[in-house]
């Protein structure tokens, strides 16, 4: 039974393994988010974009058997949430945060709406890989199977971090969204430009619901996302609008998250509460300890209408 | 978010001409109220109705009220345990007019529901749980509840049997006394097995946390807990979480072993039907509703899921001698001699308290061999 003993070995591997599990719908809307900033426009709506994508993924993985598909069918969904936010917000006197909240509301509502008769049956699961195969320790097994949608998330959070810099697409994004009469003066369109940001985003947010109803806590239910989608927002803003940042961040809530479990399933449990509030205190500390009068919100888009 | 939005239409519609002409129709014509025999029963979840859990247990309750001539029932989901709850019972009494509310929830019933009863002294309120107190509150509120910590020791002696860790996990939302007794009857169920059976806690601190309750039965499994239940409203992502990590699971609230047919033992379920049903008789018989209604397994209350076919002989006899035990009535989960698992003696040789003792209903400790806290 020596196997199944880890004792306090379990904390750090709970971290880890919590880390990886439930950091990637936090990495896939967050850099859905940050290309949608940085192009200028904050769209709040992805929350309600996340709940969709669940039941969307779930709902199409129910009636079609492939998970895969369902992946395929929150994305798009996820991708028209994004176009129409994108779309709205290009006529006159239209506010962002105030479509977004409204695409927040609708998207769960729809969700909901929709939803009702796939809360009972079981979606097949999307696939993980095994990293632990070299540990003969279940827990580490178990803890080291990874989703590959986290990977995708980890591939995605370099190629944008490289895209932003050094190529034309990231250029153009960036421009857009830290001066709309320089792109004009370049001959681009801000509106479009924005238009495919929000859709991008929209499509990532989608993928973020779709390993949440298919993969970990791998079903669907009203409550799957439990605000998700909007501290993944609130993210963008904690990185600085980097994409690696934004990684490193949902890794970070991740981990924080799966400690209040961990500490009292080796029997600290004295002040779960506390333990609980552990990503929100340590995004605290981290935000006071970054911060400086002298150069606040430092790589904010200068377009968005949080900071012009 | 959703609820946001429906209550926002009912308070739309409670300022519509329709709404405000309805609230004065049934203000001036009080007798369409009392007249028993078209009453209206008004149902209030906390979640969605279908949740696997506590709230599709209480809607397939209530869903069995609607063919009973001239009763006609209003529902709303999703309601949050805040003020939201007092404007819904008060849309329902006023648009709907309700002459009965059944908010199910547990946090619905201080300050919200008792804030209703005084400003709707004609109403009846009967709210799901242990807290109302003939003393304290008002004599049109009550309360109703089963004995499901009965269910939740059968559910003991089954993982008893089958756990080869001696290790059980419990997966909590919230330290109220209903919850404790339930995970305390688990272990003791357990403990009337093999004495040496220890139950690890973890309380998530709300009711339905689908991501927080997964990495609650991930970090049990990690620690070699070999059977699983749970006390939150929807254990769906609880019992799938374990058994795919290939743990035993008990179920709660409603019969989840479809979705882990191999790995699901049995289950304590609830049976609302039987008890709305008593209530909606009173009520159109025009009898006054009872305050304080307890039932159990013997009541038809609370029943449990067939056995599982991980289930062994051994675990099968002693469930069924127990359940026909408890079945006689004066069954006691707690006997002493009893110590907490701080130590405190909470009950002494001899002493004993059958599943109807109001002390239960105040229970703030967990028993010697639960690994938990209550704060």
């Amino acid at each position: 039974m020596d196997a199944t003993e880890i004792g306090l070995w379990g904390v750090p591997l709970a971290i880890l393994g919590g880390a990886i599990r439930v950091s990637t719908p936090f990495i896939f809307v967050s850099l859905g988010e940050a290309i949608t900033e940085r192009s200028g426009r904050i769209n709040l709506g992805l929350e309600g974009t996340l709940v969709f994508g669940a039941m969307t993924a779930y709902a199409v993985a129910v009636m079609t058997g492939s998970p895969w598909l369902g992946l395929l069918a929150a994305a798009g969904a996820g991708l028209c949430f994004g176009l129409f936010h994108g779309w709205i917000c290009k006529f006159r006197g239209v506010n962002d945060i105030a479509i977004g909240i409204a695409l927040m509301l609708f998207g769960s509502g729809l969700a909901f709406f929709f939803g009702k008769p796939f809360i009972q049956p079981s979606a097949p699961d999307l696939p993980a890989i095994a990293f632990g195969g070299w540990s003969d320790i279940p827990q580490v097994q178990a803890a080291l199977s990874v989703n590959i949608l986290f990977l995708i998330g980890a591939a995605l959070a370099v190629f944008l971090w490289w895209a932003f810099r050094n190529t034309r697409a990231g250029l153009i994004v960036r421009v857009v969204g830290d001066s709309s009469d320089a792109a004009r003066a370049m001959g681009l369109n801000p509106n479009t430009v924005r238009l495919l940001a929000t859709g991008v985003g929209g499509a990532l947010a989608g993928i973020g619901g779709a390993y949440l109803s298919l993969y970990y806590p791998g079903s669907w239910t009203e409550r799957i996302s439990s605000g998700q989608g909007l501290m993944a927002v609130a993210l963008v803003i904690f990185a600085r609008w980097n994409p690696l940042g934004c990684f490193a961040a949902a890794l970070l809530f991740g981990g924080a998250g799966a400690l209040g479990p961990a500490l009292q399933s080796v029997g600290v449990t004295q002040g779960y509460y506390l333990f609980y509030a552990a990503p929100y205190i340590l995004t605290l500390i981290i935000m006071i300890a970054t911060s400086s009068p002298s150069r606040s919100l430092a790589g904010a888009p200068r377009e968005l209408s949080i900071t012009k | 978010m959703s609820e946001r939005f429906m209550l926002s239409r009912r308070e739309l519609l409670k300022t519509s001409a329709v709404g405000a002409a309805l609230s004065l129709a049934s203000a001036s014509f009080p007798i369409s109220r009392a007249f028993a025999a078209t009453a209206t029963v008004g149902f209030i979840y906390v979640g969605p109705k279908d949740d696997y859990g506590y709230n599709q247990a209480h809607a397939e309750g209530a869903a069995t009220l609607k063919g009973i001539a001239g009763i006609s029932v209003v529902e709303e989901e999703n309601v949050p345990e805040t003020v939201d709850v007092q404007k819904t019972m008060e849309s329902m009494i006023n648009l709907d007019g309700a002459s009965l509310i059944f908010p199910t929830s547990f946090g619905y019933f201080d300050p919200h529901m008792l804030a209703m009863c005084a400003k709707f002294p004609d109403v009846q309120f009967r709210h799901c749980g242990g807290m109302w107190n003939k003393d304290k509150h008002p004599m049109n509120a009550g309360s109703y509840f089963g004995y499901i910590g009965m269910g939740q020791y059968l559910n003991g002696v089954v993982a008893g049997h089958t756990s080869k860790t001696k290790k059980l996990g419990f997966v909590a939302a919230k330290p109220i006394p209903q919850v404790l007794l339930n995970i305390n009857s688990f272990l003791l169920g357990a403990r009337s097995v093999d004495p040496t059976i220890t139950c690890q806690v973890i309380f998530t601190g709300e009711w339905s946390l689908a991501v927080k309750e997964a990495e609650a039965a991930n970090a049990l499994v990690d620690q070699g807990a070999d059977v699983i239940t749970c006390h939150v409203d929807s254990p769906k992502v609880v019992v799938e979480t374990a058994a795919g990590r290939g743990a035993f699971v008990c179920g709660y609230h409603a019969n989840q072993s479809p979705l882990a047919p191999e790995k699901y033992l049995t289950g304590a379920e609830w049976n609302w039907a039987k008890v709305y049903k008593m209530f909606v008789d009173d009520l159109v018989a025009g009898t006054p509703l009872p305050n304080f209604t307890r039932g159990g397994l013997a009541d038809g209350f609370v029943k449990m899921s067939p056995l599982g076919p991980a289930v062994g002989d051994a675990a099968r006899k002693q469930f069924d001698g127990t359940l026909a035990e408890m079945m006689k009535g004066g069954f006691s989960v707690i006997k002493g001699p009893l110590k907490s698992n701080k130590g405190v003696v909470v009950a002494t040789e001899g002493q004993a308290f059958v599943e109807t003792a109001l002390e239960l209903e105040s229970m703030d400790y967990l028993v010697e061999g639960v690994v938990g806290s209550t704060a």
